[in-house]
Formats: C-alpha cells, structure tokens, sequence
C-alpha cells in the first residue's frame, strides 16, 4: 500500500473533521495550507484517522508528523 | 448525545436573544477543548451563555487579582476544572511526609476559593478528581494516607463535605463518569503527552454535558415526574394476558430480577422527590392487580401519584395528566419498552424527554443512568412527601365535586397557614422554590440557599414563607414573598411566587393580606410589585391589577397600604 492509496480516505476524513466540501492532499500538504487545520481540529484529526482505520497512533507519531505524507506513513505502518 | 465534532459546529451558532448567562471556566491545564464541547451544548439546549475562558493555568491569578479578566468578566458561575493528572505530578513532587496533607491543602484552596467575598453571589461548579491508582503500593495504598489512591479518594470525598457545607458550591462529578466509562476512555495518554489533552475527544460531550446538566438545573430547567408504562416495562409479560402468576418479577421466574431492580430504582426516585405516575393501556382493575396482589411487586399504590389506565393514547393521557400535576411536559420522563408508544408519544408531546429504552430489560438501569436525567440543585426531606400531597389533591379534587360553589367548598376545607420569615429549618424549602416555581412566579428570580440566608440576614427586607394545611392534609411551604425596601415608604415584591398545587384556593389574597400587615407593621405605605414575563408564567400577567394594585407603567403597579382593605378569603393564621 502507497501514500496514495491512504489520500482518498485520509481526504474525506480531513473534510469531515474540517468541515469542508473538498480538500487537495499531497505529500507535502501541511496544516498552513489548510486554514481549519488548527491545534484544535488537529487532535480531531488524529482521532478521527485512529477510528476509520482502527489504528492508535503513538505519542511520538503525534509529535513528529511535519506534512501529510508522514502521516500517511503512520496509517500504513499500522495497517500494513 | 452529540459527538464532539457537531458540538464544535454548534459551537459557533449564535447563542440565542436575550441577555447571555456570564459563566467563566477556569483550568489547570488546556480547556480549549472542554470550552467548545461546553459552547456546543449550552446552544444545543437554548441556554443563552456567554463563556469566558481564562488562559492556561491562571486560576489563583484570575480568581484573586481584582484587576484580572475573571473579575471585569463578572461571571454568574465559575466553573472550576483542575486535572487529576496535575494532582498526580504535585503528588510526585512533595516530599514524602507532604504527600499525606494533598488532598486537605486542595480542599482548603477550593474552600477558601468559595468563600472568597468576590464568591458571593456567584455560584461555583468544581470538577471533582477522577480516581487514577498509580499501582506505586498496589492495593496496600488502601493503608497508605500517603498514596496517591489515598489522597485522590479522600479529595472527593472531602469535596462531597464541602459543597454540602457551602450552599452555591455545586460538584460535577466527572468521577462518576469515569467509574461509568472507565480510565482508558476518559483519558488519552497519547494526546496528554503530545497536546495536554486529559479529557479524550469522546468523553469531552459527556464532561460537557453534566457541568450543562447543574447550570440547567440552576436556571430551573429540571425533570420533576417519571411516567411509567406497565406491561414489559414495570414486570415482565401482559398482565392481561399472562396473569398474576405469569408475569416475569422478582427472583423466581425468568428475567423477573431486571423489572425487580428497575422497580427499586423507581422507589428510589420516588422517595427523593420524583412524581411517579403510571399511563398504561389496560383495564384499571387489571392494572393495578400486581401492586395490590404480586408478592414480589416493589412499588405500591402509594408510590404512585396518579394512576390512569384506560384505552385512550398515552399522548392524550399524559395531557390529562400533566393537567392534574400542574407542571410542563418539559419536566416530564416517559419510561415505555414500545418502540411505538413512544414515537406516538414523542409526535403529541415534543417537549416531552422519551428515552429509547433498550430492547434487553437487562440494559435498562445502565442506560438509563448514563442519561443523568435526574439532575437536582436541591434536596429537602418534604421532597419525600411529594407523591402523597399529589394523592392529597386528588382526593379534594374528588371532594370538591360535592359542593354546589367553589366558595362554600374553600371555605369547608378548613384552611390554615403558618406565617413566618425564612429561618434555618426553612431555607432549603425557600430556596428550592425560587429555582423550581415557574407558573406562578411574578419575576422569576432564582435563589439560592446562600442567597436566601443573606436576604434573610438584611433587616431591612421583608421574607414571609407560608404553608397551607387543611383537612386532607399538609401542603407544607407553598408561598414565599421577600419585599425590598427602596425608600422610606416603599416595598418593593422582588419575589412572589407560589407553588401550583394550591392554586384557586385563595392563597394570593391571603398572601397580600400578610404582605401588607408586615410592611404598616415595619412603617411602610406603599407596596410596588412588577410582572417580568417569561414562557411559563402567564397566569400572573394580571395579578396585580386583579388584586387592586394601580397600573404605574413600565409593568410596575403600586398599592396603597395604608388604604388597604384585606382581600376576603377562607385561610386563617394557624396558631402556634
């Protein structure tokens, strides 16, 4: 499984929990491309991706995600 | 109950009109999160809320600086939530012997907090600690003042000392919602480490909702009467069609111990002050054949406020009931195991509370106690008496039908009153009038128990609280009225207000009648009263012009005491 396997998912996620219509994702998409994407709706996010996949992120992971690609990594990681 | 991502939608809803209740929330770490879910649920049950948050850790500063934000902020409640993670690292951080004085050093921060005079007037809602072992002793901590399952334990419990000492100290216990939902649900280790997070995203609606439940409860929203269903909801079976001995109840036949216990949970409600009534579809004989015939039947007919069993809709049942009790629809629980019944009921009644029961008589209780439906701001032990004054008034109901006039009725009921200012004894009952009396309530001031001793101790206000006896029974305290001076002649009715199950018996004229005797007695002439409209008390609109008072304007009316003539009526002053 490929990064871009998880974006589809990992999209409609980041719409429902931002409260969009659509959002654009690539490796390197950040929360500063993405104004909803604050320290608040960033632990819905985490927590909304460890529901739909059913996965738990570790604190580490939590701390280390510098763009979308890494977070994605995590997700496939987890679920192999 | 709502998901925290729809709270946070409604969140940013307008808060409704009117002027916003101020409340203030103070944290020893982030409450961001906690602040939304609350947002969301105020605008989610139409409270009107202005939050102010304070910023992280700031709660000695905000509470003691007189210049601070909390203070400019003026809030009506304080709401107080201190993590039992951040106890647990000042746990960590004292030296040994220290550890033991964790909980007494807390409480006397929240005690000294309540009595702070910037307090009074305010009302303050502490958290309460869930419980956390960090297994550093294992179960011998139970031997151990020293540990931390020691400390947090006792905390809560000198907690629960506190707010029963302290009138406007209210607790949300976010402990039980722990015990409920347990430890690995409400708190997130991997977000407490990378964001401070202590509440999880799923337990935030449930913490929000029972802090909402109190304010609630504070601004006389609160659930009074639990209507029952009979069959498979109250026993197991159709009695109509199982019969006395085929019904499933108490410990012998089939899932009989789930209706037991559903039926002391009942008992429960009904002792502390919860109208029980039963609306079943059934022939009455039939139905109450269990409460006077089944061995192992919990609840009896003197459980039971009214009973009605015929084969109308319960939605129109409940209207005849809600007649009879006096109080709203949005007061009222329906308890029924039909999935029907309760949609039928849920379409007549929209403001109605109708839990989805579950299928499984086993998951009732469990379900039904993680809906907090209960929540009270007060307690007196006359709540007990409750079911029986309903009864009461069933039987002058039934009484009254004897009597060719209302006047000749009145006057055969033998009406006494006790007359007297608000006094230790009486407080309780004074204060739980103000927050539940809504219909005949002319301003709808809210009080306290606090508020109610300060207005007491001012000489310079007239507080009457009066009972109503008569010869089916004793009402108890049913009318209070606190008069304040504003000049040298005049009283002003800051309250007046009644309890509805002694209406139409004269009770208003003989309450006028004493408020003007006090006010010549203290010196004063003339009496100002004022009607504040609200949803529920519209049958006051014209109370005071009915009584003779004077249109002042602005919905002010004035009387001349001096001038007065007593209304006639047929309550005289009980001898004491």
């Amino acid at each position: 499984m490929t990064r871009k396997d998880i974006y589809p998912r990992l999209g409609a996620i980041m719409c429902e929990v931002f409260d969009l219509d659509s959002v654009d994702i690539n490796d390197t998409t950040t929360a500063d491309d993405i104004p909803e994407w604050d320290s608040l709706s960033h632990i819905q996010l985490v927590v909304a991706v460890e529901k739909a996949f059913g996965i738990k992120f570790s604190s580490r992971e939590i701390m280390r995600w510098q763009n979308v690609g890494e977070l994605a990594d995590s997700v496939i990681a987890k679920i192999g | 109950m709502l998901r925290f991502g729809e709270l946070k939608k409604l969140a940013r809803a307008s808060a409704g009109e009117g002027k916003p209740l101020r409340i203030a929330l103070l944290g020893d770490s982030a409450t961001q999160l906690l602040a939304t879910a609350m947002r969301g649920t105020f605008v989610h049950r139409n409270l009107n809320v202005s939050l102010f948050e304070a910023d992280y850790n700031q709660v000695e500063m905000q509470l003691l600086n007189p210049s601070s934000q909390l203070h400019a902020f003026d809030p009506e409640i304080v709401i107080l939530f201190q993590s039992s993670h951040k106890l647990l690292l000042e746990h960590a951080a004292r030296p040994f012997a220290q550890k033991a004085m964790l909980a007494a050093d807390r409480l006397s921060f929240i005690e000294s907090t309540a009595g702070l005079p910037w307090m009074k007037g305010r009302k303050l809602i502490v958290f309460n600690y869930p419980e956390a072992d960090d297994a550093v002793f294992g179960s011998y901590a139970n031997k151990v003042p020293q540990s931390f399952a020691w400390q947090v334990r006792k905390l809560n419990c000198g907690l629960m000392d506190l707010a029963s000492d302290c009138p406007d100290l209210y607790i949300c216990d976010l402990d039980s919602l722990q015990a409920k939902y347990g430890r690995d649900r409400l708190f997130p280790a991997n977000l407490y480490v990378s964001t401070d997070m202590v509440l999880s995203l799923d337990m935030l609606p449930l913490a929000a909702a029972r802090a909402a439940d109190i304010i609630c409860a504070l601004k006389g929203t609160f659930k009074k009467c639990l209507v029952l269903d009979l069959d498979n909801t109250l026993w197991g079976g159709v009695i109509g069609e199982d019969g006395l001995e085929g019904i499933q109840l108490g410990h012998g036949l089939g899932i009989g111990k789930a209706f037991t216990e559903f039926q002391l949970w009942v008992r429960k409600l009904r002792e502390r002050g919860i109208i029980v009534c039963v609306v079943s579809k059934n022939d009455e004989a039939v139905a109450k054949g269990p409460f006077t015939g089944h061995p192992d039947m919990v609840l009896s007919l003197e459980d039971i406020a009214v009973f009605i069993a015929n084969w109308e809709t319960k939605a129109d049942n409940i209207a005849v009931l809600q007649k009879i009790l006096n109080i709203g629809f949005d007061a009222m629980v329906f308890l029924d195991d039909s999935p029907f019944e309760r949609n039928i009921v849920r379409q007549g009644i929209p403001e109605i509370t109708v839990p989805e029961l579950p299928e499984d008589p086993a998951d009732r209780l469990e379900y039904l106690y993680s809906l907090n439906l209960f929540e009270t701001l007060s307690f007196s032990t006359t709540d007990a008496d409750r079911t029986r004054m309903y009864r009461e008034e069933a039987g002058r109901m039934a009484f009254s039908r004897t009597f060719a006039n209302e006047d000749e009725y009145l006057a055969s009921l033998g009406m006494v009153s006790d007359v007297s200012g608000f006094n230790a004894f009486n407080t309780p009952r004074v204060a739980q009038l103000t927050q539940r009396s809504n219909q005949f309530n002319l301003r709808t001031v809210r009080y306290s128990e606090g508020d109610i001793s300060t207005l007491a101790a001012d000489p310079s206000n007239i507080c009457l609280a009066l009972t109503l006896q008569d010869r089916f029974g004793d009402n108890g305290l049913v009318a209070v009225a606190i008069l304040k001076a504003t000049d040298d002649e005049t009283l002003f009715i800051d309250t007046w207000l009644m309890s509805c199950r002694v209406l139409k018996r004269g009770m208003e004229a003989f309450t006028l009648n004493c408020m003007v005797s006090a006010a010549l007695a203290a010196g004063f002439s003339k009496i100002v009263g004022a009607y504040i409209p609200t949803p529920k008390n519209a049958m006051v609109a014209g109370l005071y012009p009915s009584l003779g008072f004077e249109a002042l304007g602005d919905g002010r009316y004035g009387l001349d005491a001096k001038s007065y003539t007593p209304l006639p009526c047929h309550i005289t002053i009980k001898d004491k």
